[in-house]
Order: C-alpha cells, then sequence, then structure tokens
C-alpha cells in the first residue's frame, strides 16, 4: 500500500500535471491555429476592450440579467466555481505536501473552513445532479458523459472529506483521493470541463462582436 | 437518461412544402454524408468546434427564447435542444443521417429559429447558437432543400438582384409615380434618380416599390422637406435586402451586397441610408460585407432610425404637432443587438410623440417578432407555427396595451409582417406603424 500511495502521490502528480497544462495548451494553441486558419475574421474582430467588458459582467455575481433572473443558480454556480479552484489551492493538507516535496508554501485556510467549503461543493454537485434529472430543459441536453463530468469533480471532495473525517477505510480512501484529484485535472482538456479554458475566448469573442461592431451590450 | 434528439411526431410536420419535398426526394444518404462533410470541412472550424465543445449541457440559454417560452417551455424549442437535434448529431454520426433528419433539420433551423441572438446574452459561454443555425441551414441549402417560398425569393434575387421579380423599369416607374403623386401635396418635391455624387444613396427593400409604395412616397417628402441631398438610383442594386442570407446562399448574397456597394461607389455618395428594415441592414453591415471581406462596409451605412435621430437632432425636421395616441415601441433585434439604435430609437419616439410606454423587456432583451431571420419568407404554411411560436410577444404586447399603448411602433418590415399576424390571431386592437408613418403625420411640411 505504502507503493502505491508514493506511486500516486509522486510520479502520478507529475503525470496530471503536465497533461493538465500541456493539454490545455495544446488545445489552446490548437484552437488558435485552426482559427487563423478557418475563421481568420476572429482575429480581425475580437477587441480587448469589449471582450473584457463582457467578460467582467459575467464574472461578477448577480452582473448580468442572465445571473439576476435565476439567483439561486448564480449563488450555487458561483461559490461552487470559486470553491474548486480555491479548496485545493489553499488546503493545509495539499501545502504541507507541496512543502515536503518542492519546498514551497503559503497562506492556508483553517481546516474547519476547507472542511465547511468541502460540504459546500458537494452539496453544489447535488443541486446541479438533481437540476440535470429535474429540469426538463437540462435533461433534454443531458447525456451520459455529463453524469460523468460532474462524478469527476465531486469525487476528489467526496474523496477528501471521507479521509479528512477518517472514516473507515479512510487510508484507502487517501489513495481513491488522491487519484481523483489527478484524474479530474487531466480529465479538463479532454471533456467539457474545457469550458473553464475557453470561457474567455467564447464569452471575449461574443462581447467583442456586440460592443465593437454592434454597440450593443451582451448581458 | 439521455433523450433521443428526435421526436417526429409534433404537427409542424404535417406541414407541406413543395420546396422541401422535393429536395428530399433528390437525397440519398450517399451524397447527404458527402456534402455535409465537404462544407464543414471547407467552411467550418474553430467557432463551430470550440461552440460545441464548450457547450456544458446547461440549458440556461432556454429562457431566452421566444419559441421555447411560447410552446410552454418545451425544451426541443430552447436554443441549445435545436442544436442538439442538429449540429450535435450531424458531428456524432460524421454526416450520416437519412434524408427525414435533413427535413427535420430543415424546420428547426429554417422556421423555428430567428437568428435573433437573444440567447448569446444568456449563454454565459455567449455561445452564438444562430451562427450554428445558419451552418444548418447552409447545409440545407448545398443539399437543395429550402421552403420554396423563400427559395423563390431567393432566385429572384439571383435574377433580378432584388426580392420580388420587380422589373427595371416598373421600379423606375414607381419612383416616378411616387414622385408625381407627392408633388401634389408639395409641388417643389423631386426623387432624384441616378443624381451623381449625391450626399445620399437612399436604399429600400423591394417589397417597397411592390406592395407598399407609400413608404418611398413618405421618405421623399421627410428628404424634400429636410432639404437632404439624396439619390436613388436606376439600376439593379437599388434593394438592399437578403433572403439568400437566410437561406444559406452566401455566394448569392455576396453578389447582392457587392452590386449594392457598387451601386453606391457609382454614383459617388457619400453614404448609404436604409429604409426602416432590420434583416437589410444586418445584411448589409454585418453579414454581407464579411463574405466580400470587409470588416467594416465599405461605404457608412445608416439605418432610417438613425438618421431620422440626426435629422430631429439637428432640427432639419419640425414637428408641428406631436403624435397624441400613447405608443408603444418594438426594438427589432437587428437594429438593437444588431447597432445598438435603442436610445437614438426612443429619442426619436418621444421627440415625436406625446406619450411614450415602453414594452417590456426591452431594449436588448426585448423578444424577437418571430418573422425575421428569413422564417416569415418561408411562407404561409408556417403562419400559424410562427403565431404559435410568438406566444410571448403576444402577451408582452397585451400587457403593454393594459398600460395604456394604442399604437406599436416597429421600424423593421419584418417585425411588421409578424406582429400584424400576431394581433389578427389574438384580436389585439392595436395599430402598427412604421417610424416614418408618424413622421409624415407630424411633421411641418413644406408646400
Ligand atoms: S430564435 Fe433567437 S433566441 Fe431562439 S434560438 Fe434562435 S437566435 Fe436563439
Ligand atoms: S448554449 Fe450555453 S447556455 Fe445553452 S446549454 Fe450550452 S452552455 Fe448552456
Ligand atoms: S423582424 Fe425585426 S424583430 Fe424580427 S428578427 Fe427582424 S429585426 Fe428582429
Amino acid at each position: 500500500m505504502h507503493d502505491i500511495y508514493n506511486f500516486v502521490s509522486g510520479p502520478l502528480v507529475w503525470v496530471s500535471f503536465i497533461i493538465f497544462f500541456g493539454g490545455s495548451l495544446y488545445r489552446l494553441i490548437s484552437m488558435a491555429v485552426l482559427a487563423r486558419k478557418k475563421d481568420v475574421f476572429v482575429y480581425e474582430y475580437m477587441s480587448l476592450k469589449f471582450g473584457l467588458r463582457s467578460i467582467l459582467h459575467w464574472i461578477i455575481p448577480f452582473g448580468t440579467v442572465k445571473w439576476r433572473k435565476n439567483p439561486l443558480f448564480t449563488i450555487v454556480t458561483f461559490t461552487f466555481h470559486i470553491c474548486i479552484i480555491f479548496i485545493p489551492i489553499f488546503l493545509s493538507a495539499h501545502i504541507i505536501l507541496w512543502k515536503e516535496s518542492w519546498g514551497i508554501s503559503w497562506w492556508y485556510i483553517s481546516d474547519t473552513a476547507a472542511d465547511v467549503l468541502a460540504i459546500v461543493v458537494i452539496a453544489s454537485c447535488i443541486f446541479f445532479l438533481v437540476r440535470r434529472i429535474v429540469l426538463p430543459e437540462v435533461k433534454y441536453l443531458t447525456s451520459i458523459s455529463d453524469y460523468v463530468i460532474l462524478a469527476i469533480v465531486a469525487a476528489p471532495f467526496i474523496t477528501g472529506f471521507w479521509t479528512y473525517h477518517q472514516w473507515p477505510g479512510f487510508k484507502v480512501m487517501g489513495i481513491i483521493h488522491i487519484v481523483a484529484g489527478e484524474i479530474m485535472l487531466a480529465a479538463i482538456p479532454f471533456t467539457r470541463l474545457i469550458h473553464m479554458i475557453f470561457f474567455p475566448f467564447t464569452r471575449g469573442y461574443m462581447g467583442s462582436e456586440f460592443g465593437a461592431i454592434r454597440h450593443a451590450k451582451d448581458w | 437518461m439521455a433523450e433521443p434528439a428526435i421526436k417526429r411526431n409534433d404537427e409542424s410536420y404535417k406541414i407541406v412544402d413543395e420546396g422541401i419535398d422535393k429536395g428530399i426526394a433528390r437525397l440519398s444518404p450517399e451524397k447527404i454524408e458527402q456534402v455535409i462533410n465537404k462544407v464543414l470541412a471547407a467552411e467550418t472550424g474553430a467557432r463551430l468546434k470550440t461552440y460545441v465543445e464548450t457547450c456544458v449541457h446547461c440549458g440556461l440559454c432556454s429562457e431566452a427564447c421566444h419559441y421555447y417560452l411560447s410552446h410552454d417551455n418545451d425544451p426541443k424549442f430552447s436554443p441549445a435542444g435545436k442544436v442538439k437535434q442538429t449540429i450535435w448529431e450531424i458531428l456524432k454520426r460524421k454526416g450520416k443521417v437519412d434524408p427525414e433528419f435533413i427535413r427535420d433539420a430543415s424546420r428547426i433551423a429554417s422556421t423555428e429559429c430567428n437568428l435573433c441572438r437573444r440567447c448569446a446574452m444568456y449563454c454565459p459561454f455567449g455561445i452564438d447558437i444562430a451562427y450554428l443555425m445558419s451552418v444548418v441551414r447552409r447545409l440545407c441549402h448545398m443539399l437543395g432543400v429550402t421552403q420554396l417560398y423563400i427559395q423563390d425569393t431567393a432566385h429572384s434575387h439571383s435574377a433580378t438582384l432584388n426580392q420580388m421579380w420587380v422589373k427595371e423599369d416598373e421600379w423606375i416607374d414607381t419612383l416616378f409615380w411616387q414622385e408625381e403623386e407627392a408633388q401634389d401635396e408639395i409641388s417643389s418635391l423631386r426623387i432624384p434618380i441616378e443624381k451623381e455624387g449625391s450626399e445620399i444613396f437612399y436604399s429600400v427593400i423591394a417589397p417597397e416599390p411592390k406592395f407598399r409604395a407609400q413608404l418611398i412616397y413618405q421618405a421623399a417628402v421627410i428628404m424634400n422637406a429636410a432639404g437632404v441631398d439624396f439619390t436613388m438610383p436606376a439600376t439593379p442594386g437599388w434593394d438592399n435586402s437578403d433572403q439568400c442570407m437566410f437561406t444559406g446562399d452566401y455566394e448569392m448574397m455576396g453578389r447582392l451586397k457587392k452590386a449594392h456597394f457598387e451601386t453606391a461607389m457609382r454614383l459617388k455618395v457619400k453614404r448609404i441610408v436604409m429604409g426602416e428594415c432590420g434583416h437589410a441592414f444586418r445584411s448589409v453591415y454585418d453579414v454581407g460585407n464579411r463574405w466580400l471581406a470587409w470588416k467594416m462596409p465599405p461605404i457608412p451605412v445608416t439605418h432610417a432610425v438613425e438618421f431620422y435621430y440626426e435629422l430631429l437632432k439637428q432640427g432639419k425636421i419640425k414637428i408641428a404637432k406631436k403624435y397624441d395616441k400613447p405608443v408603444t415601441f418594438q426594438d427589432p433585434c437587428n437594429i438593437i443587438r444588431g447597432k445598438g439604435l435603442h436610445e437614438k430609437a426612443r429619442y426619436v419616439v418621444e421627440a415625436l410623440c406625446e406619450e411614450f410606454i415602453e414594452m417590456h423587456p426591452n431594449r436588448e432583451h426585448n423578444y424577437c417578432c418571430c418573422a425575421g431571420g428569413g422564417v416569415i419568407n418561408t411562407g404561409p404554411q408556417y403562419k400559424m407555427k410562427r403565431i404559435k411560436g410568438n406566444r410571448i410577444k403576444a402577451e408582452q404586447l397585451f400587457a403593454t396595451k393594459t398600460r395604456g399603448a394604442k399604437v406599436i411602433i416597429a421600424p423593421c418590415h419584418n417585425c411588421h409582417g409578424g406582429i400584424e399576424d400576431i394581433l389578427h390571431h389574438h384580436g389585439l386592437d392595436m395599430e402598427l406603424h412604421f417610424l416614418g408613418d408618424i413622421i409624415y403625420k407630424v411633421m411641418e411640411k413644406p408646400v
């Protein structure tokens, strides 16, 4: 078991980071090259000012009509997205690991806070799951892959929570937790989780078209 | 869990359209696969790929669409729902779809989406559903599957360079005729034809000379009263409309816009001012020019709303007595989400009318009339579909009427068509006018 632990918390971490950064970079570059070849006018119309203007409205909670119309969804989606980036980076247990292997460390949140935030993330995932099953307009669009993606995102938090509380089998769960985190990271470039990487470009482009050409708001 | 993309039991399926039937009859799965893959490879790229791969299937765009809202939130009519039934399937099956699939795809893209772009303001990623539906229309066009009526207007465009089979002499006659009529009212009035070096080329859509010649009369009165130096061409190229943009016949769209711009160049005008039409503006200002590789139109283009704004602001038109019936304003998507003319339009309305009552939602968030994007041009078979597809507009208008509005001002030809049908069907007793109608009524006229 110790060997497995060493493997998943050593080389596999590297692999997942390489897949994540390399894959994301590959996706970005190949998109840029394809756009240069086939949608070259995208470069002409892209406007930094109007792109950012639109992005800014959309990343501020309640900054758009859409966000204001669906307050519950807005609150859940913003907390969820902030938490899944924030928790892994500022968790004390993670920082200890980084310190041990790379000698770097930074500010971290208290374990209780992390615990609460993990519950928030898990609850959000349940919210998204229920939404997919219950709301007809979401159900209609949903395919099996959407559930798989949701599971990929929820898994590191559920397993992490389990391990932290030292529930039965937590040692094995700890290993599963590490693997789950690595799977999530590696899945980002190659699943619809890519929306995290592409968001600034799709939104920025629509913002540019609306702002610079059409002199209208897109929020 | 995963629901089938296509359900073929809804009533719209029974609509008989020869253009579709004959087109479908000529198809084979092999031909479809070959054409689809050829078009996708040649004409689509990063945008299509990124939009499809970024969409997280969240359904947030649903409530943007008037079709969805008007069909009791039926997911088949949601923006992403339409993409699921068309583009996603086509990509998943790598173009291996049967002729009946193409029949459904054409119905969805051409009669269940107005390309109004409202959904782009509700999808957090700004995924351009209107673009995706245009790709479907393009595929259908390349497969020879287009609704008969709109295909007829596309044929007219290609044979005459105008939408309504107006012959050259008929066009010139109409201008002379309207000039003569208007001279009864203002004896010095002129509609200068082919006047090289004029400030403005005034362009209209072909339905104006064909059915609504009084609009040319009114425009002439406004131009003459304001002392505007304008001209209208005697040659093809006078029509700014463009149904080819909507059928996916982009080669023809390019020819039309080229003729239009070249006419302006030949007349050596400083700019084109166009009548109150939304889709024509989209074609000249946004879509057609791009096909011709002009980032922006090669010659400035001004929509009527903006032009009236200038005339009023500069005091070139004086108001004798404001219009006294309470009015509301339909923001046409192609000049609001298409050019941001909402505040200028309000300036004009308030300058002309005593009482202005907003409808809700408004400005960029107004609902489309359900006629635009070529949908009204698909023909009378689809009329009930448009009316049913925009119950939400009827509700919006009714609510505005309850708050006192008696007149709807809509500076767009398609909006007129769409709203007229809605008013009539629901027995909503409201008047419908262009801005030009109101200006003509309330302005000071020379004698
Ligand atoms: S009709 Fe308008 S809102 Fe509906 S899908 Fe088409 S572009 Fe989007
Ligand atoms: S188009 Fe946008 S809003 Fe609609 S389902 Fe896809 S990601 Fe969600
Ligand atoms: S007709 Fe008017 S509202 Fe309807 S699509 Fe065109 S511009 Fe938009």
